[in-house]
């Protein structure tokens, strides 16, 4: 097998073509070679959260698959959510409610929730919780961040 | 506000984290992010064994491997920095051997690093690694209390294995023992748990040859003691070390430390002329992070037949790896036990021994609450357990021991000045909001029913915002004092520079506020950096629940001296008193009347840029540098009390967390929101320690549960919802009155949780007193496995 394999896919909204090494996992081709640093590595074993990002819809661990694996795939992280606007309601109660610190595991929080609220538009809070089980974070505690998605679904809800 | 004292709003009104927004959107700035051109990447080869020396280390393979630039020993590296030792001169007895950076002849630790690799990327770098061999003789393992004490010298030079021991005492406790009505006597064992930030250890070094100048990016908490210490230990001038923490993707203490293959990247940059950069791994995290705890507390106490406390014994057994942390020391967390234990209650007979031991395990350090947590824990357990033996009710065990609001203020009986803690006040809200004739009521019905939940409180007293006395007096190069910057830009708006850091808490929000009311301009008008040790004026940084205290305080100080001065220039140019002025709502108003008399930018203009507009002798400074240190006070207390709800299952040993209430006192709240928040995250990692969280250790001295599938961390689906409540004792020891807050949640949070799940497990007359409380211990504790 060859040690570098050339790539196509879409990431933001936006064509790349890149020549990756195969071992090379998403996020640190998301990070390195294209310099979108919002998807942080915490663990490299798909316990934390930290690298999220939404392949071809799905919300995945950026770190649990290879780079070549999203080889002409739509790949949206944190900065283009983000500047689409499509987390604006999240990301203003977050701000207001406090929920976040250090902000690490924030991106992978904000599309965790954004996720669960466009497949459920009035999740409880023990629903919020558990959809927020694989993401560690280790500042607040968590009901700052069940308080805001709460605050966003009763807003939002049914409109979704 | 317009009396000058700049004590109105926005100071205590709720406000977000001005870092906020960036984050969110992804654009926040952590050390990884930031880059730097040729960086190279280093990786390390970690000692398997607890404690070996090393015979030989092969590392031919390694550099012939593809883009690897850089091989560096443990005895490369000494060349370039030099070793150091924990001590700490107020505690003379404290012995400690030479730390070097990496492992020189010699492993003393699972993890320790011992050879470097630097490549062109961190995945040739570990490749390479991969490549040298090492021959290791095994050494014995001193793992745990009784082989560090009867065992062989982990530091031949130090003569055994006890770095440091203590009697602390009043008055005379042999005597109030004999003459208890009860004595209750617990064994407590505290595992070792870590800080477990998201964003892992990271560094940046870039060392520029052509001026002998070192650059480094830190994800740390405390630039300027980095700077001291990179330029102390690779021999650079002081003021050619620049240390700078952008984004900090949580501290919680661990990121206060010196970490041998930290600086050895700073050497190693010196070594190839080129910016190299580390990031732990989750791995290396948990093998080499500082830890925390590993206690076993044997405690007594003693009470009258009326319930009164009268005295207690503490016997601390504190084991720490196998060199004392640098450059802090690694004995506060003993030495705050021993000083803390029995705090809130009126006694006078006091012993606490401590013995602090070396062990061929990861080092101990100072990690968010430093020995709060266990003091309360032991206390609280033994006046539960009292209360149990005389049939009485714990909180009125609580309320009758309880110092009260006259007694203060006063020197305990472990040595420490209270100025003035609220115990009455706290348990009198805390009951309010637990609403506890409810949950006794629901707790009787469902025992009828098998089901078996727990109420436990856990009063704490907390150390905060230390003063100069403490590393001053103690040789360390760590600022108590902090500096702050306020500068007037042209256009009216304000920037601060601050010596204190943010790593999540929203310090900065909290400075932003005390210079916004001074200056009479919106938060939003101000903008607060910090975290650059070359810009920054020097301070400390935060650790020990210092930011506001000591920040905030600074920047009340610099904000006041700015103002000072525009109202001056103001009344110059306006031909009035300054006493005749104020300033709001970014304007200079007449202070009787409250009309405007121009604007902040106005003035800000002028001053910049005609100058000729003042008098010859009025020259217009709009930035000022204030500093503040505390004076005559080692520490600042603070108090409040927890509570917990839980259900305990007796088949699984499950515990399912119900509720949790705190009820805490920091002073005068700068920000009523975040401080909550901050409450709330230490509550949970406090819970972390009492439930999940452990490093645990082969009796090899390997750690066995190096990765979040095995180490347990709190997730959201377990936790509870926290309610949080303040009374507010403000200190007179600074004008702003506060005192510390971010270490308030985890010092209560495992005392309540112990005691309530003794408090469940009462009906079966079983008992835990061993942390974390895991299912197959609290199985254990009920007699069904052994």
């Amino acid at each position: 097998m060859e040690d570098a394999l050339d790539i196509e896919l879409t990431v933001n909204g936006a064509r790349v073509a890149r020549r990756v090494p195969v071992r090379r996992n998403l996020v640190d081709f998301l990070r390195q070679d294209l310099g979108l640093t919002g998807s942080h590595v915490g663990c490299e074993h798909g316990a934390c959260g930290a690298c999220t990002v939404v392949v071809d819809g799905a919300v995945v661990r950026g770190c649990l698959m290879f780079a070549v694996q999203a080889d002409g795939a739509m790949v949206e992280t944190i900065e283009g959510a983000s500047e689409s606007g499509r987390l604006k309601p999240l990301q203003d109660a977050f701000h207001a409610r406090a929920a976040l610190q250090c902000g690490f595991c924030t991106p992978g929080m904000l599309l965790t929730a954004a996720a669960l609220l466009a497949r459920e538009a009035a999740p409880d809070r023990e629903t919020i919780r558990e959809a927020l089980s694989g993401n560690f974070c280790r500042c607040t505690g968590y009901q700052a961040i069940v308080d805001a998605i709460e605050t966003v679904a009763n807003k939002d809800g049914g409109n979704d | 506000m317009t009396d000058g004292s700049g004590l109105g709003a926005p100071v205590g009104i709720d406000t977000p984290s001005p870092r906020s927004p960036r984050l969110l959107a992804g654009r926040g700035r952590y050390t990884d992010d930031v880059a730097a051109a040729r960086v190279a990447h280093a990786a390390y080869l970690r000692s398997p064994y607890a404690h070996a020396r090393i015979v030989s280390i092969e590392t031919s393979e390694a550099r012939k491997a593809p883009g690897v630039v850089l091989v560096a020993t443990g005895a490369d590296i000494a060349r370039h920095c030099r070793s150091w030792c924990g001590t700490h001169d107020l505690f003379p007895a404290l012995v400690a051997a030479a730390q070097p950076a990496l492992a020189v002849d010699r492993a003393c630790w699972h993890g320790e690093p011992v050879v470097a690799v630097v490549a062109e990327t961190r995945a040739e770098a570990e490749d390479a690694v991969e490549l040298i061999v090492v021959e290791w003789e095994e050494l014995p393992a001193v793992t745990d209390a009784e082989t560090a004490l009867s065992g062989p010298a982990i530091h031949e030079d130090l003569g055994g294995n006890i770095g440091f021991e203590t009697t602390v005492e009043a008055g005379d406790v042999e005597k109030a023992f004999a003459a208890a009505h009860l004595i209750v006597e617990e064994r407590f064992r505290f595992g070792r748990h870590t800080g477990v930030s998201l964003e892992p250890r990271t560094i940046l070094a870039d060392y520029n040859p052509a001026e002998d100048s070192l650059l480094v990016h830190q994800s740390h908490q405390t630039p300027h003691q980095q700077q001291d210490l990179f330029s102390r230990l690779l021999g650079i001038p002081e003021h050619k070390v620049r240390v700078v923490c952008p984004d900090v993707g949580g501290a919680f203490g661990l990121k206060h430390h010196l970490h041998g293959d930290e600086i050895a990247v700073c050497a190693l940059s010196r070594m190839l002329g080129r910016p190299v950069k580390f990031v732990a791994d989750r791995l290396e995290s948990f093998l080499t992070d500082i830890h925390c705890r590993d206690h076993e507390i044997t405690a007594r106490m003693a009470l009258t037949a009326e319930g009164d406390i009268t005295a207690m014994a503490v016997e601390d057994l504190f084991l720490i790896g196998p060199y004392s942390q640098y450059p802090r020391s690694s004995v506060a967390e003993g030495n705050q036990i021993a000083r803390l234990c029995g705090a809130p209650y009126r006694h006078k007979d006091y012993r606490a021994h401590l013995l602090m031991l070396y062990q061929n395990k990861n080092l101990i350090g100072h990690i968010r609450s430093v020995g709060h947590p266990l003091a309360a824990a032991v206390t609280d357990g033994l006046l539960d357990r009292a209360a149990g033996k005389l049939g009485r009710d714990p909180v009125e065990l609580r309320r009758r021991n309880y110092l009260a609001d006259d007694d203060f203020p006063l020197t305990s009986p472990g040595g420490i000045e209270f100025e003035k803690l609220s115990f009455h006040a706290c348990l009198d809200r805390i009951l309010e909001m637990m609403d506890r004739p409810a949950l006794l009521a629901e707790q009787a019905r469902l025992r009828e029913e098998g089901v078996y939940r727990g109420i436990g409180l856990a009063t704490f007293v907390e150390l905060t915002a230390i003063g100069p006395e403490y590393y001053g007096g103690g040789g360390q190069h760590i600022s108590a004092q902090e500096g702050c910057l306020v500068r007037l830009e042209p256009s009216g708006m304000v920037r601060c520079m601050t010596g204190v850091t943010d790593q999540g808490q929203g310090i900065d929000a909290g400075i932003q506020q005390v210079v916004a009311s001074v200056l009479g301009v919106p938060t939003e008008d101000v903008r607060v950096e910090s975290g650059d040790s070359e810009m920054s004026p020097y301070g400390g940084g935060s650790w020990g629940s210092r930011g506001a205290v000591l920040g905030g305080e600074t920047a009340l100080r610099a904000a006041r001296t700015l103002r000072g001065n525009v109202l001056e220039l103001a009344a110059a140019l306006l031909q009035c008193d300054a006493s005749a002025l104020d300033l709001r709502d970014r304007n200079i108003i007449d202070a009787q009347s409250g009309q405007a008399r121009m604007t902040l930018g106005e003035l800000a203009a002028t001053g910049h840029f005609k100058p000729y507009s003042f008098p010859k002798d009025l020259q217009p400074a709009l930035a000022v540098v204030e500093h503040y240190a505390s004076r005559d006070r080692l520490f600042l207390a603070g108090n409040g009390i927890q509570a917990s709800y839980l259900e305990v299952d007796p088949e699984t040993g499950f515990v399912d967390l119900l509720g949790h209430w705190v009820v805490h006192d920091a002073g005068r709240l700068l920000n009523p929101l975040l401080v909550k928040e901050q409450v709330r995250g230490g509550v949970v990692q406090g819970i972390g320690g009492v439930l999940f969280e452990e490093c645990l250790y082969s009796p090899e001295g390997q750690m066995q549960n190096g990765t979040f599938a095995d180490y347990l961390v709190p997730m959201a689906a377990e936790m509870p919802d926290i309610e949080v409540d303040h009374i507010e004792t403000p200190t007179a020891t600074s004008e702003l009155g506060t005192k510390g807050a971010g270490e308030a949640g985890t010092a209560g949070a495992m005392g309540a949780v112990l005691n309530a799940i003794n408090d469940a497990l009462m009906p079966f007359d079983a008992r835990i007193y061993e942390t974390p409380c895991t299912p197959d211990r609290i199985l254990r504790a009920l007699g069904k496995i052994a």
